[in-house]
């Protein structure tokens, strides 16, 4: 009888094992593989397409929602001592990307516009419903038409204005169809502008076209070793389906890399004109501005600080200050991937969160990627297939990294213990 | 020596079946063929060539960006305003099941009519869709009065 039970008992063990779940019925580190000594929980899942989140002291996360889910643009989450997170309210009618908070204030955006809510002491939003307006009639298109949002340390916030077609041609993403001479839609998107952080309802005549040609941004941090704005750039699509004499399909499925690059005011990336390759590790001329796949864009423009392969659609960024990870992590950079849709016939890319080793402000060893398993498939051959796509990240006050995913609105936790 | 004597079975059942899975083909009679068949095979290619990369080889489409082909009623439904989309493109907010896809498709008026009526049928019959083919008769007289 005991031998029985022993067995039983041995059997319901390896049944849970294999299935990797641990007793609170969640699977193994979430379903994520991450270095070792590293551990990952959800603290929620919500069904909401989370986005960009803030973790604040005494357990106040604030998530922008790419649509308002219940009837609210940010929901506000209560992590309790245990790891759970609750939703314990929400507020702003408006879907967007970006927050971000710094000296007392949230900040979030729509796809339009930038809102302020002051913030108590301890840490909750006062006046919900009146928020300060302070940037507004920002460029909106169909696609890239989200807006992320940074502050520096002299009371600034950079907006990204992302480009409302592909590659600027004269009929988006036709094939054979030329540029636009001169992109004019240069002078009120694809890049990066500069605000103040105090001043009500700016818009372009009171910003600063801070930096250009970057075709859509989505993450964006500010490193606080050098005091200098780092951007990920998703690079443009469709080389092979828009150009086949030039591309091939396995070419359009690595090319052009997804970037990452220091900003500084001034700085012209390239976009629509030129675009970065990876494997030649040189600027390219656009086949849409008199390139042919060959043709080399000379040395005007910005060079990456990483070149990621293609397609890989870098959706969060974030420099590490913490000291709960090990040394190694301090002060690199994480950068979550919402995966790739554009490598077909090839089986897709990203779907993962990696991390670069930084030092002085710039990278010093190769990236790597860090925690990978949320799309919950051996390969994923088409996006729809992915069951969780990485997109915010942020650091918790006690050094934990947070993941959100936009599929099914889960949110990850991620701790060292030695 | 076992190794050897099994490998050399493989090797033998292996070609043995390539020949064999070979000559039924040949010998099949073409005749036999549905036009609607031959119409499905003729617009995978198409696809293939022109819409998969972003509808996806699945149909499934990409989340926020390009519809899927999935038994919407869009391409189950009117044969005419699939032609006119494969025709002219388009640059439209669609909502399909409470979620938005916002690419811009472009026109693809390279396109012959039959080539038209072989992608359609192709993704009416696929990807678990079960709709009726479209002919080139009904890609033609949409064309040739000038339709917009």
């Amino acid at each position: 009888m005991k031998i029985k039970s022993i067995l039983k008992a041995c059997a319901c063990l390896l049944f849970w094992s294999s299935l990797g779940l641990n007793t609170t019925g969640q699977s193994q580190n979430a379903g994520l593989k991450l270095p070792p000594g590293f551990s990952a929980k959800t603290i929620l899942d919500s069904s909401g397409k989370t986005r960009h989140l803030v973790v604040l002291p005494g357990g106040l996360i604030y998530v922008k929602m790419a649509r308002p889910w219940k009837g609210n643009g940010i929901m506000i989450l209560k992590e309790d001592n245990a790891g759970k997170a609750s939703i314990a309210g929400g507020f702003g009618d408006y879907g967007g990307t970006g927050i971000y908070v710094k000296n007392g204030y949230l900040y979030a955006s729509s796809n339009e516009a930038v809102f302020r809510y002051k913030l108590n002491e301890k840490n909750e939003v006062l006046t919900p419903d009146q928020p300060e307006r302070i940037i507004t009639g920002l460029k909106m298109g169909r696609q890239h038409e989200t807006k992320s949002i940074v502050l520096d340390n002299d009371n600034n916030i950079y907006v990204n204005i992302g480009s409302p077609s592909n590659s600027c041609q004269l009929q988006d993403r036709q094939p054979g169809s030329l540029g636009v001479p001169g992109c004019p839609l240069l002078d009120s998107a694809g890049g990066i502008w500069q605000f103040r952080v105090d001043k009500a309802d700016q818009s372009y005549s009171q910003g600063i076209r801070y930096a250009t040609g970057l075709r859509n941004v989505v993450g964006l941090d500010w490193n606080q070793q050098n005091n200098t704005l780092f951007v990920t750039q998703h690079g443009r699509d469709q080389l092979n389906d828009l150009f086949p004499a030039f591309y091939t399909a396995q070419q359009n499925a690595e090319l052009p890399a997804e970037c990452l690059y220091m900003i500084k005011k001034g700085d012209d990336a390239g976009f629509p004109f030129a675009y970065y390759d990876q494997l030649q590790k040189k600027y390219m001329q656009a086949p849409e501005y008199g390139g042919d796949g060959k043709k080399e864009a000379g040395k005007k423009y910005l060079e990456p600080v990483v070149a990621f392969p293609g397609h890989m659609a870098p959706n969060g960024l974030l420099f590490y200050t913490g000291t709960q990870f090990p040394e190694k992590y301090r002060n690199g950079a994480f950068v979550a991937f919402h995966g790739s849709w554009n490598r077909t016939p090839q089986k897709q890319e990203g779907y993962y969160v990696v991390f670069v080793p930084f030092a002085n402000g710039k990278p010093s060893g190769n990236w790597e990627v860090f925690a990978d398993g949320f799309s919950g498939q051996a390969e994923v051959m088409t996006p729809r297939q992915a069951k969780h796509r990485p997109c915010g990240l942020a650091q918790g006050p006690d050094g934990a990294l947070y993941v959100t995913d936009d599929v099914k609105g889960t949110i990850y936790k991620i701790e060292y213990k030695k | 020596m076992r190794k050897v004597f099994t490998l050399g079975l493989v090797i033998i059942s292996l070609t043995g079946f390539a020949q064999s899975a070979k000559k039924p083909v040949a010998k099949k009679p073409v005749t036999h063929v549905s036009a609607a068949t031959l119409s499905i095979n003729r617009g995978k290619l198409v696809y293939q060539k022109f819409c998969m990369s972003c509808h996806q080889a699945d149909g499934g489409g990409v989340p926020n960006l390009n519809p899927p082909l999935i038994g919407t009623t869009g391409v189950l439904g009117n044969k005419n305003r699939l032609v006119k989309i494969v025709r002219n493109g388009l640059q439209e907010h669609v909502e399909i099941d409470g979620e938005f896809y916002s690419n811009n498709m472009p026109p693809f008026k390279m396109l012959t009519d039959q080539q038209v009526a072989d992608v359609l049928t192709y993704i009416r019959r696929s990807f678990g869709n079960k709709a009726t083919p479209v002919l080139k008769s009904e890609v033609s007289p949409y064309y040739a009065k000038g339709k917009k």
